[in-house]
This record gives C-alpha cells, structure tokens and sequence, in this order.
C-alpha cells in the first residue's frame, strides 16, 4: 500500500436521503483495502457526520480523502454560511439544526463532538459568511 | 445471542435477512436521535429505534451494527430494505414499544457497548 488514492466526492445540497452515499464509498474501498475495521469505523463515522451537516448547515460541499500507507486524511470544504463561534459548536449538545432535521435523528449537537472524537487530528476553519473546511486524519498504525 | 433469539423474544417480524438469523449479536443500543448512536462504538450490536429512515439504515452501515429493530411496529420502506440487504442489516419490526423491547432482551441477558475511549 505504497501508493497515494485520492477520491472527490460532491456532496448535493439539500438531499438528506443521499447523505451518506460518499462515506459510503469511502468505507467499501477500505474495506477492499484490508484496512483495519476499526480504523474503517472511525474513518466512515467521523466522515458519515461530516456528510451530514455538510446538507444540513451548508447546502453540500465538497470532501476530499487521501489514502496512504500512513493515514487515511478526509477535507470537508463548504460554502455555507460560516460558523460563528466555533467553540460554543463544538460543545456536545449545542445545535443550530432546525427542528425537522431532529425528527430525522439529527441536530442533537453531536456532529462536531463525534468527529473530533473518532479523528486522531482535527482541524476546523471558518468564516462567516464564505464557509466552513474541516479537515481530518486517522492514523493507519493506532 | 442470535439475530433469531431476538425475534423470538421481541415477538417480532423478520423483514430482512432470514439469511442472516444465525449471527451472533453481542451488544445492543436504544435511540432515536442517530447521533447519539455514533457516539458509541459498538461491537456486533442490535439497534432498537422508533425513527424509521433511510439515515437509520446508513448509521448502522458505518457503525457495523448487524441488526435494527423497528419498535412500536414500525416498517421500512423499499428504500431501506433495498440498502439493508445490500449491506447485509438484518431488519426486525415488533410491536413492543422501546423501553420494553429493550427490557426484554435485557432481562435476557443482553448488554450495553461502551463508549469509545471511555
């Protein structure tokens, strides 16, 4: 497993029964890869909540993931409207979802807490107004 | 504990994976809010909810739960039957609401996960 894999993947505005879809993919060529399924679970959760609050906050967006032989990195890049204090976000409970998306089983403020959580580096930059990049990495060898 | 216990203890209907009845489940987890199943690795787990969509189907995929049971006699629609099969998700309806459904097969002897780096 030498070489580099890079997949893009659009996620669509405002299709929540298509979330998933690029995760999805994601986690079969893992799997085909012989990856460790514990490290699979990580990659395909952190990137599932991702995917999700990409059609929930930001009318879809786009994500990058780079396979190589020492980490599996997932670049979440949106054009939605930026969030405003990233450290009240990021608090386990804490949500802007409206209440249709929680009769879905979502907005229960865990999006953000789970990716951190499932990642073994997580980086997020935002600014009003232009968008949101979330980038994350789990280690091949943990 | 098997896919096929499970049935029997809940009375309930095997939508998806007869094929499947035979599979050992180990751990079991109760939500409605999908979030608060992904916070929580599981090991060869059954989920019990009362939210019925396609978003339930695609949790349990990324989370290698093997098993949903519908309460409250819920049913999926072809949408999710179709992705079930494909991702090998067993999928049971029963009649019993969630706190009974979850503890009949606790009384039984099936247990919680614990959280991820817990």
């Amino acid at each position: 497993m030498s070489d580099t894999i890079t997949m893009t993947y659009e996620v669509p505005a405002d299709d929540f029964t298509r979330a998933g879809e690029a995760s999805s993919k994601v986690k079969s060529k893992l799997k085909k890869m012989g990856v460790n399924p514990d490290i699979i679970r990580k990659v395909s959760i952190a990137m599932y909540e991702g995917e999700i609050n990409m059609v929930i906050h930001a009318t879809g967006g786009r994500i990058n993931v780079i396979i190589s032989a020492e980490e599996i990195e997932m670049v979440l890049k949106d054009h939605g409207p930026g969030i405003e204090d990233i450290e009240l976000a990021m608090q386990a409970g804490y949500s802007t979802a409206p209440e249709n998306i929680r009769s879905l089983g979502f907005g229960a403020g865990m999006g953000l807490p789970n990716m951190k959580k499932y990642s073994d580096e997580f980086l997020i930059e935002s600014t009003v107004g232009v968008g949101t990049t979330v980038t994350m990495r789990v280690k091949m060898d943990e | 504990m098997t896919i096929d216990d499970i049935k029997e203890i809940l009375g309930a209907k095997m939508v998806v994976g007869d094929e499947w009845k035979d599979r050992e489940v180990h751990t079991a987890c109760g939500a409605d809010m999908m979030s608060d199943v992904l916070a929580f690795m599981k090991d060869r787990s059954v989920l019990m909810t009362g939210l019925c969509n396609l978003q339930v189907i695609r949790t349990c995929e990324m989370m290698d739960i093997i098993c949903i049971v519908f309460v409250r006699g819920k049913l999926p629609d072809d949408a999710m039957i179709e992705m079930a099969q494909e991702k090998e998700i067993a999928i049971l309806s029963t009649g019993h609401r969630m706190f009974s459904a979850c503890g009949l097969l606790y009384e039984k002897g099936l247990r919680g996960g614990t959280s991820y780096r817990e």
